[in-house]
């Protein structure tokens, strides 16, 4: 949205609000995206790869949702289809109350309207800055194509520079090559700020940096959010960041949601096995602590050939026949925390499984 | 270790001296390590923690004399009691596989794409211990058992790309492990993996340095990993060891600024809501090499006196080192 400045520019506002605090920012239900594998002389559809198979989900106003898991669950490709850089197979997304991907006769928001109030930062910070932009025309340029008049835009993209802690006067002429890891990804935070989105996604925005560059980002971003009024997606291998950003924590497992809930839910009482084994195997700092037997033996299994039922069963310590069998469906435990898994889910016939209540 | 601490070991496995190297090309010039003193015994795990930059990939080529040939290697590095500097082409290719064996970060890239693995592990035995390829084929099966590989007949015929990244991180040992060595050299081999193969492999590699009493070198910038498989732990900076000690009361209570630094800035369980301690700033360029305490222009106890020079090693108790004036020799 432009509207005029007081000062006479035209500059973006963030969108409003339109459907109340207790409407989820973005909501997802049932989100699919297979990828076909093509093989043989004809090139036919030898396989599909399950990348991500039905994952639910709702981002609350202001909340950070922090999303984990081991390479090859699919956290990537949901954060792309979050993103509509990938279109879904099917499931859908209701953002703010409008549903996304709607045309003219259906009603909704179009596509690009969204992306206005979405964005997203990659891991790879010199992979996803154009080598031949200077760094104000990189952030200058989404404003731009918004119809934004140049000089504005690049007054708008010092401001931004100045709030992501580089000075403008220092770095706005710099091409991304002339920077380090930890400012590059400065500027991807800053670009994706350039449109003021009320969402952004984050896709390993911290992995790639030694660790006191990553604390400097953190808290670059937990300033941020607070300054433009920001929802977090923010995904990630490191169960410690996700401790220390998050309000609300999910667990993806080849594709499914194994468990979700609030931070301190998941991490003082996880329900899943695969949760509890995820956590049990970061390395701990003491080594007065160290552990003897590994959590989990094996690596994820194949997401083109995911086991039959529950797929964690081949790696789970109390996999039972049931497991196999049926494919455990997502229960409520407690307000807001809700796992798959079928020892916790009354009556599915699991041994450990709760009593159904007389 | 540094020689003050340790005046009398039994013949160390590695003993470097004053190792600098040096990266002269046409467009510029890097002081990568700039004096480093390092002592590891038989059977012992020590880490070289850093951050990206500092050094400690380049020292721990160094020992292989693995590094191009525009690096300019100054000190001694004794391994097993022989001179590395001074050995030759044949010694070396002698050495390395023979005493000495390196693990790397990504296997996909160390390992040869269009040779089986079981045809790599083997190659090695025979080229060092002159065996039948029968022999040596029946070494390569014992081998990617020892590394706990599933199904490792099945495995001995796979290709580096059929198998998962905790596999193939495996075979890598696998082959690093061939020919028994005595120091293994492992620079970033679980950084790529995920948590829960992570583990797995940390174990993996604690419980066979134990079974086969071998030295390990290895670098990371991890301290978590470091807390679960370092005996000792040295922390680089700007090229130079600026705190040595065992990881117990290391983790403890670091002495020196930095590592107090690094330490604060690694975001632990319990951590949510508070800020997190940064570091100011960023490593200097090592264009030329560093004539003053590296980490002073970063550190908040700086004064006057930190640039009069290169800080000496301060013991602090019993195997502890410090390259810091402001700590007091205990």
């Amino acid at each position: 949205m432009t509207v005029a400045s007081p000062n006479g520019m035209t500059e973006f506002i963030q969108a409003p609000d339109r459907g109340g605090p207790a409407q989820p920012l973005l909501e997802v239900s049932g989100l699919v995206k297979h990828f076909p594998i093509r093989g043989g002389l004809l090139g036919r559809q030898v396989a599909v790869v399950r990348a991500v198979d039905g994952v639910s989900l709702a981002i609350k106003k202001g909340e950070t949702l922090g999303i984990v898991g081991e390479s090859g669950c699919g956290k990537s490709t949901t954060a792309r289809l979050l993103m509509r850089l990938l279109d879904p197979d099917a499931g859908e997304m209701v953002f703010d109350g409008e549903k996304v991907g709607a045309n003219d006769q259906t009603g909704g928001l179009p596509i690009r309207d969204y992306r206005r109030q979405v964005q997203m930062v990659f891991q790879d910070s010199y992979a996803s800055l154009n080598p031949r932009l200077t760094i104000e025309e990189t952030i200058a340029f989404a404003p731009k194509v918004h119809g934004v008049p140049g000089h504005e835009a690049r007054e708008r993209a010092h401001d931004l520079l100045a709030a992501v802690g580089l000075a403008p006067g220092q770095f706005a002429r710099r091409y991304p090559h002339e920077l380090s890891g930890g400012q590059r990804q400065r500027i991807n935070i800053a670009r994706a700020l350039a449109l003021q989105p009320r969402l952004v996604i984050l896709d390993e925005p911290v992995s790639a940096l030694d660790k006191s560059v990553e604390a400097q980002v953190l808290n670059l971003l937990v300033d941020l959010k607070d300054k433009f009024g920001l929802t977090y997606a923010f995904i990630s291998h490191d169960l410690n960041v996700v401790q220390y950003i998050s309000d609300r924590v999910l667990v993806m497992y080849l594709g499914k949601v194994a468990e979700q809930g609030p931070v301190d839910e998941i991490y003082d009482r996880p329900a899943h096995p695969y949760t509890r084994a995820l956590l049990a195997s970061r390395p701990s700092m003491d080594p007065a602590r160290r552990r003897t037997e590994p959590p989990l033996t094996g690596d994820p299994p194949n997401p083109v050939n995911p086991p039959s039922g529950c797929r964690f069963r081949t790696r789970c310590v109390m996999a039972e026949g049931i497991c196999a069998e049926r494919e455990p469906p997502v229960s409520g435990l407690t307000a807001g925390h809700e796992a798959a898994c079928h020892a916790v889910i009354p009556g599915s016939g699991h041994s450990a499984a709760p009593k159904v209540a007389a | 270790m540094s020689a003050v601490l340790k005046p009398a070991a039994a013949q160390p496995l590695v003993r470097a001296r004053d190792l600098t190297v040096l990266f002269k090309t046409r467009d510029r010039t890097v002081h990568a390590v700039n004096g480093v003193d390092l002592d590891l015994a038989q059977g012992e795990v020590l880490c070289l923690l850093g951050e990206s930059g500092s050094g400690k990939s380049v020292t721990l080529r160094a020992l292989m004399k693995l590094l191009p040939k525009q690096a300019k290697v100054g000190g001694s590095i004794e391994v097993a009691g022989r001179d590395v500097q001074a050995m030759s082409e044949s010694q070396l290719s002698d050495f390395r596989g023979g005493d000495v064996a390196m693990i790397f970060q990504e296997p996909m890239t160390a390992l040869d794409p269009v040779f089986t693995i079981g045809r790599q592990i083997a190659e090695a035995v025979q080229r060092h211990e002159g065996v039948s390829r029968a022999t040596a084929d029946a070494r390569a099966l014992e081998l990617l058992e020892l590394v706990q590989i599933p199904s490792a007949k099945r495995r001995l015929a796979a290709y580096p790309h059929e198998l998962s990244g905790g596999l193939r991180q495996r075979a890598m040992i696998a082959v690093a492990l061939a020919c028994k060595p005595k120091l293994l050299l492992a620079d970033e081999p679980t950084t790529a993996l995920d948590a829960t193969v992570q583990i797995q492999v940390l174990l993996l590699l604690r419980e066979l340095q134990e079974k086969l009493g071998m030295g390990v070198i290895f670098v990371t910038h991890d301290l978590g990993v470091a807390g679960e498989i370092a005996d000792r732990v040295a922390v680089m900076y700007a090229g130079r060891v600026v705190e040595e000690g065992g990881v117990g009361p290391f983790m403890a209570g670091p002495l020196h600024p930095y590592a107090q630094g690094l330490l604060g800035a690694t975001v632990h369980p319990g951590m949510r809501g508070k800020r997190l301690t940064t570091i100011p700033g960023a490593p200097p360029g090592l264009e030329t090499a560093p004539t003053t305490c590296a980490f002073s222009p970063r550190c908040a106890l700086a004064e006057p006196a930190c640039l009069a020079g290169v800080p000496p090693a301060v013991p602090a108790g019993p195997g502890r080192m410090t390259r810091c004036i402001k700590v007091t020799a205990a």
